[in-house]
């Protein structure tokens, strides 16, 4: 591009951020309190709609002018719903307030806004440093993160590309249409970037295969289809600050010679389908998209597919297929998508993290991203951290951080109390890893070493009341469900492995199973297709590596060491605690297999028992006198059960 | 033309080929199910034919190799056998074996890689898991038998070959996918009736016209 062009694009550009500039100093400067509401999925589904429709009504009431921002999430999801108030009248700084119910928000307009009072027992911090309020960056689930992807994310909103703009979106955008291609990819390369869909392959070195492809047509995909239960890193990235994912892909596009570009989100996520599909029709009616971008002859038209939800089909030719209007199977690689991907064009698939973290990274140089993580890892790893955990959420770390700083300190250790048992990580293709392994940094090659997997950003940490047997049949069930039936060994292998697992659970398992388990496992492995079987015996083969000894008490003992197995244990009352005349368990027993003793205690009927542990949830916790014992027989009878007529 | 060495014997053939079929064109025979040499793709769904190539970490399947010159090339290794094995006793696990009264019996692919791997037809390995019911008679001119069924795909792509489109397809996920079919409702659209290439094609008798039944 010619010099001339550069003045031009730096021109139709520089009108864009004025106006973004403009807006965002007159919503900064009106001298109002602004009220920021967390409206992600996650603030949704905490009552977020509920918070800001009281927010409107108690405003309007007390006729007290304010303005309402909704934005994305911060990934602090076991606050929502999150609200931060600037107040600046009050003197206060702005305040992060957590779990802001409709009640709570009420609360705030009245005592808050219109007295000056902030109701210190709602805070969770300030959000800079001042003599009044601890902020939250004393809080280590907030200092000890990095923020490079989500940066943004809970401070904008979402639905308005000006506040992208303002705070320096698009940028890079028009720095890159200023730069040949080869330079932006060498960037990248140097930058050390890898992908974060799972397998971590150099994305700097994808786009230069792709660059390099032969065809007129390239394509370029981020995969959003974010199969992993319990993972929602990609659908809140896409909720909270949509352009920047579209700002990468549009650098990809650049960079590698491509026009059409697709956004493949799982129709399961509407929320995410309808901000991504207003923010592409935002982008371009401010020609940041389309024909003729900002003036420059480069073109670019995203779309967004919506995919039905399969796992498989977030395996990258599986979701090409898909796109094309077939069943979503996995095809054999070679040939790679860089060589033959949609339609048959050079296609470039990456990740919504990976395409994220480009603009931060040409922003700030590849030196500077590589100060960040390890050096075969550099830059930061989303982790939706869920499951037995005391701060669940997102959390975005450097990489090289410890399993246990991210459990223990940052996400402030196990609920209840409990003792850590295992961290499964990398979804249903990753592993169980356990307390010895605590140490081991999180980034794609110790995690893989660990025999667990960085995956695309799962992880559900466990206590010590979690059976490893059951989560590893949790998982086969569902990857032999996900399964897309075209592979012999993933079909047929997995649900033998889902069999044995379940014959474990139950107590029929036998000595050869485990070796069974094993052996079958290594062949899957070796066996599948596609990633979706070569990873599905990672979660029994880790949980049987690390907690051996589980395995062998259900099938020596029939004994479940953590008392999950319901075919393996057995209830009682403990009658030294047992209140006579209490029927708080009888009357929540759904099958009355509770009866009264003679002297008017309580009893089980081990015949009619389903072991649902209703009784033991029901016993006030003064008595706390339901006890469980593995295996079932170890049970001591206190008095049989009456007749029944 | 490329020259290699499969088994330690010299083998000489056409560029482009694949090393499965270059194989099978020399009397080698490596075990499989769903390859086709008039796909352009190869399904490589059995997962019968690996091999082991020197310069690869791990056994590989044939027909997704392309020959080179100088390839040398095991069919027998033991890890190779291991896989061969496992991926027939899985597809045993789920095979309704009474040859008996099977159409194919003694021509059937699956006898033929039992034999060649010394494998009982009834493996001890693993449980046996069949599907309910044996026989889907929905299709007017066709009865299929999921549980003779190896879902290679083979009728699929020679009938969407012959047609344009196929009457077949896969269906359902996982452990229950079988082959189903499209269009039954409109029997007059249907060419099945004088077609039979689908049951020709399959390796293991589980597609099977109407009346050659009666
Ligand atoms: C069963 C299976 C499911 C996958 N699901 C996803 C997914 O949901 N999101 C994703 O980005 N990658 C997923 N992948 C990885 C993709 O195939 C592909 O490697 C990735 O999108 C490449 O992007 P990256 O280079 O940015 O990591 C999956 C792979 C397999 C085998």
């Amino acid at each position: 591009m010619s010099p001339a062009d550069n003045e031009k694009l730096d021109q139709v550009f520089s009108a864009i951020r004025e106006e973004a500039e403009k807006r965002r100093k007159a919503f900064r400067e009106a001298p109002v309190p602004k009220i920021h509401i967390g409206m992600a999925t996650c603030g949704i589904a905490s009552g977020a709609l509920e918070t800001k429709k009281a927010f409107e009504e108690t405003l309007a009431e007390r006729n007290i002018e304010a303005l309402i921002h909704p934005v994305g999430c911060i990934g602090h999801c076991y606050a929502e719903p999150v609200v931060i108030i600037d107040h600046p009248d009050s003197g206060f700084p702005p305040i992060f307030y957590h779990e802001v119910t409709a009640g709570k928000a009420k609360m705030l307009v009245k005592l808050f806004l219109e007295e000056g009072d902030p109701r210190f027992e709602h805070i969770l911090g300030a959000t800079v440093e001042n003599d009044l309020i601890p902020s939250v960056m004393e809080f280590s689930r907030f200092n000890q993160e990095k923020r490079v992807v989500m940066e943004k994310c809970g401070y904008i909103d979402p639905e308005d590309i000006y506040d992208y703009i303002a705070e320096g979106g698009y940028s890079m955008l028009v720095k890159v249409l200023q730069l040949t291609p080869d330079k932006i990819i060498k960037e990248v390369r140097n930058s050390g970037l890898r992908g974060r869909g799972g397998a971590g392959f150099p994305t700097g070195k994808k786009w230069e295969l792709a660059m390099h492809a032969e065809g007129q047509i390239k394509i370029v995909i981020c995969n959003a289809d974010e199969g992993d239960p319990g993972a929602y890193m990609d659908r809140t990235i896409l909720e909270s600050n949509p352009h920047q994912v579209l700002e990468g892909m549009a650098i990809c596009a650049y960079a590698v010679g491509a026009n059409k570009a697709v956004v493949y989100i799982r129709a399961e996520y509407p929320l995410a389908v309808k901000i991504v599909t207003k923010a592409i029709q935002q982008a371009k009616e401010l020609g940041l998209l389309g024909k003729g971008i900002l003036s420059s002859t480069f073109d670019l038209e995203i779309d967004v597919f919506r995919g039905s939800g399969a796992f498989v089909c977030g395996e990258e030719t599986a979701l090409i297929r898909s796109i094309e209007g077939y069943r979503g199977m996995p095809r054999h690689r070679p040939p790679y998508p860089v060589e033959k991907g949609l339609w048959g064009h050079p296609t470039v698939i990456n990740n919504v993290k990976t395409l994220a973290s480009v603009p931060p990274i040409l922003e700030n140089g590849a030196t500077w991203f590589r100060g960040i993580g390890t050096e075969n890892s550099p830059g930061t790893a989303i982790f939706s951290v869920v499951g037995n955990v005391v701060h669940a959420g997102l959390v975005e770390i450097p990489m090289g951080v410890t399993l246990r700083t991210l459990i223990f300190d940052i996400c402030g250790g196990i609920l209840n109390k409990k003792k850590f048992r295992a961290v499964q990580i990398g979804g249903p293709s990753g592993g169980c890893l356990p307390a010895d392994l605590l140490d081991t940094p999180i980034d794609f090659d110790s995690l893989t070493e660990a025999g667990a997997m960085m995956g695309s950003g799962g992880m559900v940490v466990m206590d010590e009341d979690t059976c490893m047997v059951d989560v590893a049949r949790y998982f086969l069930d569902f990857t032999q469900k996900e399964s897309c039936g075209k592979c012999t060994f993933c079909r047929i292998g997995t649900h033998h492995l889902l069999r044995i697992l379940e014959r474990l659970t139950k107590g029929e398992g036998q000595d050869k199973d485990l070796e069974q388990l094993e052996s079958l496992s290594e062949d899957i492995k070796t066996g599948s297709l596609c990633g979706l079987g070569k990873t599905a015996p990672n979660p029994a083969l880790t949980s049987l590596k690390y907690f051996r000894d589980e395995y062998e008490a259900h099938v020596k003992e029939k004994r479940c060491p953590a008392l999950m197995c319901r075919s393996l244990i057995a209830y009682y009352f403990d009658l030294d605690l047992c209140a006579r005349g209490c029927d708080a368990c009888a009357t929540c027993c759904p099958v009355e297999a509770v009866f009264t003793t003679s002297n008017r205690k309580k009893g089980v009927d081990q015949e009619l028992c389903v072991k649902c542990g209703e009784c033991m949830v029901a016993c006030p916790p003064e008595y706390d006198a339901v006890r469980k014992v593995s295996p079932s027989n170890l049970v001591p009878v206190v008095e049989r059960a009456p007749e029944k007529k | 033309m490329p020259k290699l060495l499969v088994d330690n014997k010299e083998i000489e053939v056409k560029e482009g080929t694949t090393l499965l079929q270059a194989c099978l064109d020399n009397g080698i025979y490596i075990p499989n199910l769903c390859y086709l040499e008039s796909m352009d793709d190869p399904s490589a769904s059995c997962r019968m034919c690996f091999v082991e190539i020197e310069g690869e970490e791990k056994p590989i399947t044939s027909c997704t190799v392309t020959v080179k010159d100088d390839m040398v090339v095991k069919t027998d290794t033991l890890s190779v056998r291991r896989l061969h094995r496992t991926a027939f006793r899985l597809l045993l696990s789920v095979h309704h074996v009474d040859c008996k009264n099977c159409h194919v019996n003694k021509k059937c692919e699956l006898q033929r890689i039992a034999k060649y791997l010394e494998v009982g037809l009834k493996p001890k390995h693993l449980e046996q898991h069949l599907k309910e019911p044996d026989i889907d008679q929905d299709h007017p001119f066709l009865d299929y038998y999921p549980n003779r069924c190896v879902l290679c795909g083979k009728c699929i792509h020679i009938c969407r070959k012959k047609h344009g489109q196929s009457v077949l397809t896969f269906a359902k996920r996982g452990f229950d996918t079988v082959i189903s079919s499209y269009g039954k409702n409109d029997v007059s659209s249907l060419a099945c009736e004088k077609c039979v290439v689908c049951v020709d094609i399959c390796p293991v008798g589980a597609l099977i016209l109407k009346e050659a039944q009666e």
